[in-house]
């Protein structure tokens, strides 16, 4: 069982292909869109979930590419600047999976990329500039 | 200072100040003490230790800067000041001005797209100035005789301005609301936001490290008191805007609301940016995040006392911000301890809501660290107030 979280980037050509029906029925791979958007550019992109066998998720990885759909690792999206941050807690509440905890001995903010859904609730909260994403994503 | 007689132990700044400059003097922080105090009691406790330090790290609003950025040629006597765009007070004599924390750029949306963003303002200048980068000055003015020019813009930083003086007329508040909405909707506040029907509760205050918590009665701290400010050394001037010291208080003698409050001043031209950085406050505003440590002298086993409560004493109000904090009404949803808000939730009518402080834990406890070190290795001493703040 492999469970992995990307980013997909749709290219206009195919934003109107039923590309994630194909990925779930052709290839048995089970699928979580956590976000979703399509901007004016009609430029798509999704962050989701994808899980199954390996090789169903990789045959299934295969075939978005060579669809022309770009996969990006979610860790390339989002970064908690642990420089910049001082662990000041606002984005603690609203983080909706945790994904930013705080050690209540030591009182640090951690961030865990893998359980992050771009959200990016935590963006807007943070007092000091402290998550950055790539520009796109806005 | 006169040696009080009821009490067992009595130390003067000076014996403290003698036993700092030979490397003799015992420093705690204000979490330490605690322990100290309870397995050896108060006296024993002031026998051994002579400074506690405190700390704190928050975004602080009423902060800002002097700066007097030099006379040009021809003269100008500045009557509107920018500092990248950011306006300044020019209010004053010919090249000072003064930037206010909380002075949003000029062409910032505001909240016109709510909840602005407020990317940059006056607190993201001072943290520009002290990381050392050059910050674009436009000053204009009518002209006159002995001030002919008429407007000026040139690049100055922390290096070429004459004079660059951190001046807070409001810091270190001795104690603050635990803010909730009981709104239906998302506020955005001071406070952070909050979310509808009390989904959270945010709170500020560093509680047992906060530094006015540590001498509720200010028998050390007045005018002159020198302090950690901003990464340096800094001064208690005077007793800070809406210094409100009676209010209702615990047996230990610390106030269950907003209290006491401090004026800081200190050279910002020694400051860092790790101490003094810009915050960017959803819906609400710019503001200044400082970091502040306050170091307590020991003179008697009465002020180690104060200096031994713990979060377990220390306590705060419920305070709605959706209805009445906007429209002036000071009503209380219950009375909370900061080791319950530092637990991570508090119960509020029957449900379990989730607290987190705006005031960094992490960095309060490192300016109490650094200015323990500081005692220690005969950097610091302690500065003897003029006068103690008011009490009444």
């Amino acid at each position: 069982m492999k469970q992995t979280k990307v980013v997909l980037n749709f290219p206009e050509n195919i934003v109107e292909d039923p590309v994630t029906y194909h990925l779930i029925v052709d290839y048995g791979v089970q699928v979580n869109i956590l976000r979703a958007s399509i901007d004016p550019g009609k430029q798509g992109m999704m962050v989701v979930e994808l899980s199954g066998e390996e090789s169903q998720v990789s045959h299934g990885l295969n075939y978005l590419e060579q669809v022309g759909v770009q996969v990006e690792s979610l860790a390339e999206e989002i970064r908690h600047l642990e420089d910049r941050c001082a662990s000041c807690t606002s984005c603690i509440p609203h983080c909706p999976t945790q994904a930013l905890e705080v050690d209540r001995e030591s009182w640090y903010v951690s961030f865990e990329p893998d359980k992050c859904i771009l959200c990016l609730s935590c963006l807007e909260v943070c007092i000091y500039s402290a998550i950055s994403v790539k520009e796109r994503l806005y | 200072m006169k040696k009080h007689k009821k009490h067992k132990i009595n130390k003067t700044y000076q014996e403290i100040n003698e036993k700092i400059k030979t490397g003799d003097v015992i420093v705690v922080t204000a979490e330490e003490i605690i322990d100290i105090v309870k397995e050896n009691g108060p006296v024993e406790a002031a026998r051994q230790v002579d400074v506690v330090t405190t700390g704190t790290f928050a975004p602080m609003c009423s902060s800002g800067a002097f700066i007097n950025f030099g006379h040009t040629v021809p003269t100008i006597k500045a009557a509107k000041v920018w500092l990248n765009k950011v306006p300044a007070y020019a209010g004053v004599a010919a090249v000072d001005c003064y930037v206010g924390a909380t002075e949003p750029c000029e062409d910032d949306p505001l909240n016109k797209v709510y909840p602005g963003e407020f990317v940059y303002g006056g607190g993201h200048v001072i943290e520009d100035l002290v990381a050392g980068k050059k910050v674009h000055l436009k000053a204009e003015a009518y002209g006159t005789d002995c001030y002919p020019n008429r407007m000026v813009e040139k690049e100055i930083s922390l290096r070429t301005v004459q004079q660059a003086t951190l001046c807070n007329p409001r810091n270190g508040y001795q104690n603050y609301n635990c803010a909730i909405n009981l709104s239906d909707r998302t506020i955005y506040t001071y406070m952070g936001a909050l979310k509808p029907k009390a989904s959270n509760a945010n709170y500020c205050s560093a509680g047992q490290l906060s530094p006015l918590f540590n001498d509720p009665y200010y028998q050390t701290i007045g005018l002159g008191t020198r302090i950690f400010l901003g990464g340096a050394e800094g001064y208690i001037t005077w007793h800070g805007t809406q210094h409100n010291p009676s209010i209702k208080r615990t047996k230990r003698g610390v106030p269950i609301k907003p209290a006491g409050t401090i004026w800081a001043m200190g050279d910002l031209k020694k400051m860092s940016a790790k101490w003094l950085a810009g915050a960017s406050l959803q819906g609400y505003g710019c503001s200044l995040f400082v970091g502040l440590g306050i170091p307590i002298p020991i003179l008697n086993e009465e002020i180690v006392q104060y200096t031994a409560v713990s979060d377990e004493e220390l306590f705060t109000q419920i305070v709605d911000y959706g209805h009445d904090y906007p429209n002036g009404i000071a009503k209380s949803y219950g009375q909370v301890s900061y080791a319950e808000l530092k637990n991570g939730h508090i119960k509020f009518k029957g449900e379990k809501i989730p607290t987190v402080p705006l005031s960094s834990l992490v960095r309060s406890r490192e300016v109490a660290e650094i200015l323990k070190k500081r005692i220690s290795q005969r950097k610091f001493l302690i500065g003897e107030p003029q006068f103690t703040l008011p009490t009444k």
